[in-house]
C-alpha cells in the first residue's frame, strides 16, 4: 500500500490485461455483471469515478493558539484504491501528531517506534519530549537507512515547553523547522491555497486536529462528498430557455 | 539552486549562502541557514542534499567542540579544515556524504583564512570560493571585481553584486540570502538579502515572541 508522497507520476490506471490470470485456463473464474444495458458505459463512469484527484494531502501550520494538521484518508496500490478511510495522521502521544505520505507501512512502523521512543523519554525524564528532539530522533533514524528503499514524507507536529513545533522530515534524511508545511503527492496544490490562507482537501474524509497547550483535539473527520456541498451549496439553476411541446393544431 | 560563496577581505571573511530548502520542484522553505557557525571563529558553509549536509556539519561542529573540550584549546581552521578533509575522504570510500564546504576562520596568528572543500575530499585554501549553480556567476564577479584586503563595506558590496547577479542570470535563482562574516571578534550573521518576505512566519514568531 502507498500513499503517493513525491511527485514522480505514479502509473495511471488500466484495468485490463493482467498477465497472472492469462495462465489460468482451465476454471474460467466467474462474477457477477452489473445490472446495466450499457456495460461500457458503466465502466467508464465507474473509472471516472474514482479516477481524479488521488495521491495523498497532508498539511499542517503552525498559527497563534497552536498548530492545525489535515489530512485526506486514501490509500493507494498502483492504479486501486485500497481503502478511502485511512488514517494518515498518527497520534504518537496525547501532545504531539505525525502526518503519512509515502509507504504507509514504513510511516506507520517508524511513527509507532518514535511513540515507543517518545514513552521512554517521558519516563526516563520525567518530562515529555520536545518536538525538536522527537523529530531529531525520527529523522536520525532515517537518516541511518537512507538509500536502502524506505518511503517516508512526514510532518511532526505538536506543542513543547516552547510552544507550537512543526518540523518536516523525509526519508532523506532531511529535517526542516518551519511554520507550514505540506507533504505528498498533492502538496504543490496545498502549498498554493495554504500560502494564501485557505484550506483544501482531498480525499474521502479530511481529518483535521488541533494541537494547542492541553494535547490534540480532533476537530473533524469530515466526509468530502459532503464538505464540498457545505462549502458550495447547490443553487438551483435558472432555467434559461425550455423546449415545450408545440400545441398541436 | 544552490549558491554558496565566500571571500577573504581585510581582517575578515565574508561566507553568503542562499537559503531555499528544495525538493524537486517545491520549495519547502526560504529561510533555511544553510552557513553553521562551527565554533566562535568558524563558519561553515555547505552545499549539497539537505540529509548529508545537516548530519555532516553538524558532526564536524561536535567533533571540533570535543577536541576543544578535551585539549582546552580550539582546533585551528587550517586543522578543522584537513580534519574535514580527512572525514570526507573516508567516507568517499564506504558512503560519501554528498556535501561540498566553504570553511571560514579567524585565527590569533594567522588571521583570516578561506577553505574550499568538496565532496570529493579535496582541500584548498582560497582567497575566493564558490559552490553550486550560483558559482558559475559569483565567481566570475569576484573574479573581475575582487581584490585582496577588500573593507567590510567593499566586500557586502561585491557579495550584493553576486546575489543581483545571481538573480537576474540564473534560472532557477533562490529568492532569499544570508551573509555571515568572521573576524576578530568572531563569527556572526551579517545581514539577510531577502527578495520574499515570508509573512505568515514573521507573524507567528512575532505571535510566540509575544507569548
Amino acid at each position: 500500500m502507498k500513499l503517493d508522497s513525491g511527485l514522480e507520476n505514479s502509473s495511471s490506471i488500466f484495468l485490463g490485461g493482467c498477465s497472472g490470470l492469462e495462465a489460468d485456463f482451465s476454471a474460467p473464474p466467474s462474477f457477477d455483471l452489473p445490472i446495466t444495458n450499457d456495460f461500457d458505459g458503466w465502466q467508464k463512469k465507474s473509472v471516472q469515478m474514482v479516477k481524479p484527484a488521488r495521491g495523498t494531502t497532508t498539511l499542517a501550520f503552525i498559527f497563534k493558539e497552536g498548530v492545525m494538521v489535515a489530512a485526506d484518508s486514501r490509500a493507494s496500490m498502483g492504479g486501486y484504491i485500497s481503502s478511502q478511510s485511512v488514517k494518515k495522521i498518527i497520534e504518537i502521544n496525547p501532545y504531539m501528531l505525525g502526518t503519512m505520505a509515502g509507504g504507509a507501512a514504513d510511516c506507520q512502523f517508524w511513527h509507532r517506534n518514535l511513540g515507543v521512543k517518545c514513552r521512554l523519554h517521558e519516563l526516563a525524564n520525567k518530562r515529555r519530549i520536545s518536538v525538536t528532539g522527537a523529530s531529531k530522533l525520527l529523522a536520525n533514524i532515517l537518516y541511518s537507512y537512507r538509500g536502502m528503499g524506505l518511503s517516508v514524507g512526514t510532518m511532526i507536529a505538536g506543542w513543547d515547553e516552547k510552544g507550537p513545533g512543526l518540523y518536516y522530515v523525509d526519508s532523506e534524511g532531511g529535517r526542516l523547522k518551519g511554520t507550514r508545511f505540506s507533504v505528498g503527492s498533492g502538496s504543490p496544490y496545498a502549498y498554493g491555497v495554504l500560502d494564501n490562507g485557505f484550506l483544501s482537501f482531498f480525499g474521502n474524509f479530511s481529518y483535521i486536529y488541533y494541537v494547542g497547550p492541553d494535547g490534540w483535539k480532533k476537530m473533524s473527520g469530515d466526509d468530502v462528498g459532503e464538505l464540498h456541498y457545505s462549502y458550495y451549496p447547490v443553487v438551483p439553476s435558472v432555467v434559461e430557455q425550455e423546449m415545450t411541446e408545440v400545441p398541436v393544431a | 539552486m544552490e549558491c554558496v560563496f565566500g571571500m577573504v577581505c581585510d581582517g575578515f571573511v565574508l561566507v553568503a549562502a542562499d537559503t531555499s530548502a528544495v525538493n524537486s520542484i517545491l520549495v519547502h522553505k526560504s529561510d533555511e541557514d544553510k552557513i553553521m557557525v562551527l565554533d566562535s571563529h568558524k563558519l561553515l558553509g555547505a552545499s549539497g542534499e539537505s540529509g548529508d549536509r545537516v548530519q555532516f556539519t553538524e558532526y564536524i561542529q561536535k567533533n571540533v567542540s570535543l577536541y576543544q573540550f578535551r585539549n582546552g584549546i580550539p582546533l585551528t581552521t587550517a586543522a578543522t579544515a584537513n580534519f574535514t578533509r580527512g572525514e570526507l575522504a573516508t567516507a568517499l570510500r564506504k558512503n560519501p556524504y554528498s556535501v561540498n564546504l566553504l570553511l571560514a576562520g579567524y585565527d590569533k596568528e594567522t588571521g583570516p583564512s578561506l577553505y574550499y572543500i568538496d565532496y570529493i575530499a579535496s582541500c584548498h585554501k582560497v582567497e575566493k570560493g564558490a559552490f553550486g549553480y550560483g558559482a558559475y556567476f559569483s565567481l566570475s564577479m569576484m573574479d573581475r571585481h575582487y581584490r585582496s584586503g577588500m573593507s567590510l563595506e567593499e566586500a557586502t558590496d561585491l557579495a550584493e553584486k553576486c546575489i543581483v547577479e545571481i538573480r537576474s542570470r540564473l534560472v532557477v535563482a533562490p529568492p532569499n540570502f544570508v551573509i555571515k562574516i568572521v573576524d576578530k571578534d568572531g563569527a556572526r550573521v551579517h545581514k539577510w538579502v531577502d527578495s520574499i518576505k515570508d509573512e505568515g512566519a514573521a507573524a507567528v514568531a512575532a505571535a510566540l515572541a509575544a507569548a
